[in-house]
C-alpha cells in the first residue's frame, strides 16, 4: 500500500539547515495498523506530513497505491488527500460551526458526491462512531472523545485507502484514549490501512507494528502482539 | 459556481459573526446610496435647468434683424433692414436639412398695456402670428377645438388660439370659449381653440397668457406687411442647427445686401448650443457624481477586503483542515471570493434600494411644497442602477482578490499547526 524508499527532509531557518529526515525506508501492506513511535524531534510528525501530502520529501520516493508522488501541484495534492487519505488529528480540528454530521460529509462535499448520497453516508458514518443521535449537535457540545469519533468518522467518509492518526489520543484521557482505539482496532480489523503516530507506549501496543524513529532514521521496526483496547474499557 | 451547498457554506460562515458581517457591509451600503443619490440630485438639478428650455425643440436657433455695422454697396452702416415673408421660402429651398422654419411676429408682451378686450373684460396678452409648425417645434397641448392649419393662412382668417391664463382673464368660468370673439386691438377674432403648454416648467404663466393667430392675419391686421419679426428654424435630427447656422446667415446677408463680413446685423439665439452647453456641464457633473461616490465606495470595499482579510488568517487553521480533507486551492479561494461577492452586492442592493427610498420621500416632499427653482423630479435611470451594480460585483470581485489568494499562500501543513 505504501513504499517509501530513502526518504530525505530537511528544514532550512535563515542559514540553519536542519536535516529532519535521512532516509527512511518502510513499506505499509495492506490491511496493516502501523504505529509510528519517537520523541519530539525525532522526525515522525514530517514523516506524517510528507505520508499526508501535506508536505514534499526533498529526496526520495513515496509511492501510494501504485501511484507515485511526486512533483504534486496543490490541485493533485488535493485530490489524492481527498481519495486516497483520511486524516485524523490530535486537536480533532472539527469545525465548529458546523454540525457532527455536516463535518463528516465535508471530504465528500469536496468529491462532488450529490447531497442527500452526502448526507445518508455520513449518516452510516456516525451511527458506525456510535453518534447517530449527535448528529446535528455542534462540535462545541460534544466531549473530547465524542469530537474524536466524530473526526474519525469524518476521517472515514471518503472510504480512504489509508487513515493517518497523528496523536489521536494526545488530548484525551486514559479512558477514553482506550475508547478511541477500540474503535480505530475494529475499524483495522475490517481491512483498513491505518498509520498512527504517537509517543504512548500503551497505544502503541495496540497495533500490530511499532516502527521506532531516532533522530530522522528507523532504528527499530518489529510486528507487535496487538493488545485489545476492549480488554482495558 | 453557486451550489446550493455552496450557498450554506457562505451563509454559514456570514452568519458566524452576525455583527461583524453587519459593520463590514455598511461600509459598502453607505457608499452605494451616496452613490446613487448623489447622482440623483445630479439628475433632479439637470431636470430643473433644463426645463427653462421649456419644451422647444432642442435642435433650434432663433434668429432677428439688428443694425447692419458695416457700409456696403453704397448703404450706409447703422441701416435697419427686415425680413421678408420670401426670406423663409428662400431658406427652404436653399438650405438644406432644415425641419422648420417659422416667421414669428409678435405684439404686447412683457409688462405691456392692455391690449384684449371681450365685453366689460380686458387683459394684456402676448400676440404671435404663427405657421402651423410652429406648433412642432414648440409643443402644446390642444385642450379645445384646434391650432392654426394652412387654409387659415392662406384665407387669412380673422381666427386666434388662445392659452388657457387668457381664457382665465376674459371668461367666466364654464362659458363657452369656442366661436366665441375677442377683441385684439380693435380687430375682432374667433377664437378657435385652446391650448395648454405640454410639461410646461417654470414660465408656465407666461405660456398661459399668450394668443397664437395665422401668420398672414397678424401681418394684414396689425399693418407688418410682408415684414417677419424673427424666425424659429429647426434642423432635422441628426444635423445640428448650429452647423448650418451660417449659411442661413450668409444668405440672409446675401438677400439684405447685408457685407457678408457684418456678424452683427444678425442676432440669433442657438438653443441647440446653449443646450448642448448646459448638457456638457451636467455630463461633467454626473461624472463627478460617479467619481465622489465611487470614491466613497472604495472606502466600503477596502474595509471588506480588510475584514475578509482577518477572516482567512482567523480560519487559517479551518482552511488547512478543509485542504487535508480534499479541498482544491480553487474551491477555497472560489469560496472566500463568493462570501466577499455576496456580502457587496447584498449590502449593495440594500444601499441601492435605501438611496431609492430617499428619492421617493424627497419627491414627495417636492411634489408637496410646489415646485422648487433650478431643481425638478431627481431621480436615476435603470442604467445608472445597472452600472451601480456592475461596479458591486467588481468591487465585491476586488475586494475578495488579495484576502482569496493569501488564503492558499500558505502550505496545509503550515496552515494546520497554527493554533
Amino acid at each position: 500500500m505504501i513504499q517509501i524508499k530513502d526518504l530525505h527532509k530537511s528544514y532550512h531557518m535563515g542559514s540553519n539547515s536542519l536535516h529532519v529526515l535521512k532516509g527512511i525506508n518502510f513499506d505499509v501492506k495492506e490491511g496493516e495498523l502501523v504505529s509510528i513511535m519517537g520523541s519530539s524531534g525525532s522526525g515522525k510528525s514530517t514523516l506524517l506530513n510528507i505520508l499526508g501530502m501535506l508536505d514534499e520529501a526533498d529526496i526520495g520516493q513515496y509511492i501510494l497505491d501504485g501511484v507515485p508522488i511526486k512533483n504534486l501541484n496543490e490541485k493533485i495534492a488535493a485530490k489524492y488527500r481527498n481519495e486516497f487519505l483520511g486524516f485524523i488529528f490530535q486537536s480533532f480540528n472539527l469545525i465548529n460551526y458546523k454540525s457532527a454530521l455536516d463535518n463528516v460529509s465535508m471530504p465528500l462535499y469536496y468529491k462532488g458526491v450529490k447531497r442527500k448520497e452526502r448526507t445518508e453516508k455520513a449518516m452510516h458514518y456516525l451511527e458506525k462512531v456510535g453518534l447517530a443521535q449527535w448528529s446535528h449537535h455542534l462540535p462545541s457540545e460534544l466531549s473530547g472523545g465524542q469530537k474524536q469519533r466524530v473526526a474519525i468518522a469524518r476521517a472515514l467518509a471518503s472510504d480512504p485507502k489509508v487513515l493517518l492518526a497523528d496523536e489521536p489520543t494526545g488530548a484525551l484521557d486514559t479512558k477514553t484514549s482506550y475508547e478511541v482505539m477500540e474503535l480505530i482496532q475494529g475499524i483495522n480489523d475490517e481491512g483498513k490501512t491505518i498509520l498512527v503516530v504517537t509517543h504512548e507506549d500503551d497505544i502503541a501496543h495496540m497495533t500490530k507494528r511499532i516502527v521506532n524513529l531516532k533522530d530522522g532514521l528507523i532504528i527499530d521496526d518489529s510486528p507487535v502482539e496487538q493488545i485489545r483496547a476492549s480488554a482495558h474499557v | 459556481m453557486f451550489s446550493r451547498d455552496r450557498w450554506d457554506e457562505i451563509l454559514e460562515a456570514l452568519n458566524a459573526n452576525k455583527f461583524r458581517t453587519f459593520l463590514t457591509a455598511f461600509g459598502v451600503f453607505w457608499g452605494i446610496t451616496i452613490l446613487v443619490l448623489l447622482l440623483a440630485l445630479t439628475n433632479g438639478l439637470k431636470n430643473g435647468v433644463t426645463a427653462d428650455f421649456g419644451n422647444f425643440a432642442t435642435n433650434s436657433m432663433f434668429m432677428w434683424t439688428q443694425g447692419t455695422s458695416k457700409p456696403y454697396k453704397g448703404l450706409p452702416k447703422g441701416r435697419y433692414f427686415n425680413y421678408k415673408i420670401d426670406d423663409v421660402a428662400a431658406i427652404k429651398s436653399e438650405i438644406p436639412n432644415l425641419k422648420y422654419v417659422s416667421p414669428r411676429n409678435q405684439l404686447g408682451g412683457y409688462n405691456g398695456a392692455n391690449n384684449v378686450i371681450r365685453g366689460t373684460k380686458s387683459g394684456a396678452f402676448e400676440i404671435y402670428g404663427d405657421y402651423p409648425e410652429f406648433i412642432k417645434q414648440r409643443p402644446m397641448d390642444i385642450l379645445q377645438g384646434r391650432f392654426i392649419s394652412y387654409s387659415d393662412i392662406e384665407a387669412k382668417r380673422k381666427i386666434c388660439v388662445i392659452g388657457t391664463g387668457v381664457v382665465k382673464g376674459l371668461y367666466d368660468k364654464d362659458e363657452t370659449v369656442l366661436g366665441t370673439y375677442i377683441k385684439i386691438n380693435g380687430v375682432n377674432f374667433l377664437v378657435v381653440g385652446t391650448f395648454k403648454m405640454s410639461n410646461s416648467q417654470g414660465d408656465g404663466e407666461q405660456d398661459a397668457s399668450t394668443i397664437y393667430m395665422p401668420f398672414t392675419t397678424f401681418g394684414q391686421a396689425f399693418n407688418r406687411g410682408e415684414n417677419v419679426g424673427w424666425m424659429a428654424i429647426t434642423a432635422v435630427d441628426d444635423v445640428s442647427i448650429t452647423s448650418v447656422k451660417q449659411q442661413i446667415f450668409d444668405l440672409m446677408k446675401f438677400r439684405h445686401k447685408v457685407d457678408p463680413t457684418d456678424d452683427r446685423a444678425i442676432g440669433h439665439f442657438d438653443l441647440s448650443e446653449q443646450f448642448g452647453r448646459i448638457n456638457g456641464l451636467f455630463s461633467i457633473l454626473s461624472l463627478v457624481g460617479y467619481f465622489v461616490g465611487a470614491l466613497v465606495l472604495m472606502s466600503g470595499i477596502i474595509g471588506i477586503s480588510n475584514i475578509m482579510l482577518i477572516v482567512v488568517k482567523e480560519r487559517t487553521k479551518e482552511i488547512g483542515v478543509r485542504r487535508a480533507l480534499g479541498a482544491s486551492p480553487w474551491s477555497i479561494k472560489s469560496q472566500i471570493l463568493q462570501e466577499s461577492l455576496i456580502l457587496t452586492i447584498l449590502s449593495g442592493m440594500v444601499g441601492i434600494s435605501f438611496a431609492a427610498l430617499v428619492i421617493w420621500v424627497m419627491n414627495s416632499i417636492l411634489d408637496n411644497v410646489g415646485p422648487v427653482d433650478n431643481f425638478a423630479n431627481p431621480s436615476v435611470s435603470m442604467q445608472v442602477v445597472f452600472t451601480a451594480l456592475i461596479i458591486l460585483i467588481v468591487s465585491g470581485v476586488l475586494a475578495g482578490l488579495i484576502p482569496a489568494n493569501s488564503a492558499t499562500k500558505m502550505k496545509p501543513v503550515d496552515a494546520l499547526r497554527i493554533e
